[in-house]
């Protein structure tokens, strides 16, 4: 079964077929180019035994991940909790609710685990000894992390005024950090043209095909999870709008290759209306994305010019699914909820994702009687500044228990109330 | 060298003939590779090849002509 099933990497928008090899734009027409599969050689192979007899990560689906043979980097991450939200049900009042939650994911609690598990398993294979990334978290970290126990050198692009926590997520790993001046725009069109004329794996630019797949592992353990089934609707947050793309890809190929029954899912996306280029043109009938300059507390969420923006959007036309963005209170707001009622800590971005589910279920959109699957994609931990002025203070006793007899009193007559 | 961009025009640039002031104000030379045109926006994948000086003028020009420039890879600073 080592066998790779892999056939060519294709043009999205001419179908131009190209060679596996660190390349990730059509040169015929500039259409991002996508990992294409030989399913049939799976056929009859690739069964629910085979894959439940394996170890419990993300790689019990390797044949289906872009890879040749056994992975070099991440080989632990993955299989994260899907979680019946029985609580988080009775407050939404929806029948069957679900959390793949991603804010535990090895090794840096973010679903940016998979991808670059696959983008620096893809990179060793290729050859290259540098691997780079330009991003201002979550990717950041997960590179530095992936790359540092990989034995491989690396490089972060991040603006030069973020904040020190955000640094020292990456930092701490020993990455070289390099803080670059000026607009976004600019910073962004700098790291362009870096990847392009350095030799590195630049996970998000020359090897994004292979990157971009490592999403689609979400989808299979979602479905592995569900009792070998897909929800009826799922729900996932936009930035690049590369997930929800993965997440569709993922489902189509389990119904593919038989391991499923084609359930119809419909596929949603979630949007912070400071930045929400996707959600807007699923909302205003269009396929034509309009860049905006972000302004959001969703910062992972916060790419004004999505580059797969026009394929998430085309996923949730043709699936019946349907997009939504969200005030940032309103994130702040569905933080709290996760947290209070399924013990879940996410960043910003779970926030945004159960807020517009929660928006989704009130306009009708989202069905209370069918089932729903959120996905969390990052930890709380990373964006504790969001709620920080949210949570209650501490109330402060001196040490006599008669002192603290006082508040139980008070807490239990409450509690009465 | 050769830059490749996408070029993002709004309702009001949409309809000037930008490409074409762009080609007789430096020496470069460009190539669209793909476009799609809108009343109300547009986006043309261009080639820009010249001297490395020239091409990031032009890049700068652009934008003062009120055009969008994206590397072909558009956002690729990720959270």
């Amino acid at each position: 079964m080592s066998k790779s099933i892999v056939r060519a990497l294709k043009c999205r928008e001419c179908d131009q077929e190209y060679p596996i090899e660190p390349t990730h734009v059509c040169e015929f027409c500039f259409g991002p180019l996508e990992v294409v599969y030989d399913y049939d050689k799976l056929k009859g192979k690739f069964t629910r035994e085979l894959i439940e007899s394996r170890p419990q990560t993300m790689w019990r689906y390797k044949e289906l991940l872009p890879i040749d043979g056994e992975p070099t980097v991440g080989v632990q991450n993955g299989f994260t909790p899907l979680v019946r939200a029985r609580n988080l049900e009775k407050v939404l009042g929806v029948s069957e609710l679900y959390i793949k939650n991603d804010s535990v994911c090895y090794p840096t609690l973010s679903f940016k685990d998979r991808v670059v598990s696959v983008a620096l398993s893809k990179a060793v294979e290729f050859g290259f000894k540098t691997v780079a990334c330009a991003s201002t978290g979550n990717l950041a970290g997960s590179v530095a992390a992936n790359a540092a126990a990989a034995g491989l050198d690396s490089y972060v692009f991040i603006p030069h005024d973020l904040e020190q926590g955000k640094v020292l997520g990456a930092g701490i790993f020993g990455t070289k950090i390099i803080g670059i001046k000026g607009k976004y725009d600019d910073v962004n069109r700098l790291c362009s043209e870096v990847a392009g004329k350095y030799g590195w794996a630049f996970v998000n630019v020359n090897v994004r095909p292979f990157y971009a797949e490592g999403s689609k592992s979400l989808g299979y353990e979602m479905m592995e999870q569900l009792g070998w089934k897909a929800p009826k609707h799922v729900v996932v947050p936009m930035a690049s709008g590369s997930l929800c793309t993965k997440v569709a890809k993922s489902i189509k190929e389990f119904i593919k290759l038989g391991l499923i029954e084609d359930n119809g899912t419909a596929v949603y996306g979630a949007q912070a209306t400071g930045c929400s280029p996707i959600a807007k043109s699923v909302k205003d009938g269009t396929d034509l994305i309009t860049p905006v300059i972000a302004d959001t507390i969703a910062k992972s969420l916060a790419i004004g010019n999505p580059a797969d923006g026009f394929y998430a959007n085309r996923v949730i036309h043709e699936s019946g699914g349907w997009a939504e963005d969200i005030s940032d209170q309103e994130v702040v707001d569905a933080m709290k909820l996760l947290a209070e009622s399924e013990g879940i800590f996410a960043e910003t971005a779970g926030g945004v994702t159960l807020g517009c589910a929660m928006k989704m279920i009130e306009s009708g959109k989202l069905p209370r009687d069918e089932s729903i699957v959120l996905c969390i994609t990052g930890n709380g931990l990373k964006t504790q500044e969001a709620v920080a002025d949210e949570i209650e203070k501490p109330r402060i006793i001196e040490a006599s228990l008669k002192e603290f007899d006082v508040l139980a009193e008070a807490d239990k007559a409450k509690l009465a109330a | 060298m050769k830059l490749r961009v996408y070029l993002i025009f709004n309702q009001s640039t949409v309809t000037e003939p930008i490409i074409w002031k762009l080609a007789r104000e430096f020496d470069v030379v460009t190539n669209i590779r793909t476009a799609e045109v809108k009343d109300q926006m547009g986006l043309v994948g261009l080639e820009i090849e010249g001297d490395e000086a020239v091409v990031e003028a032009s890049v700068a020009w652009l934008g003062e002509q009120g055009v969008h420039v994206e590397p072909i890879e558009q956002g690729i600073i990720e959270g």
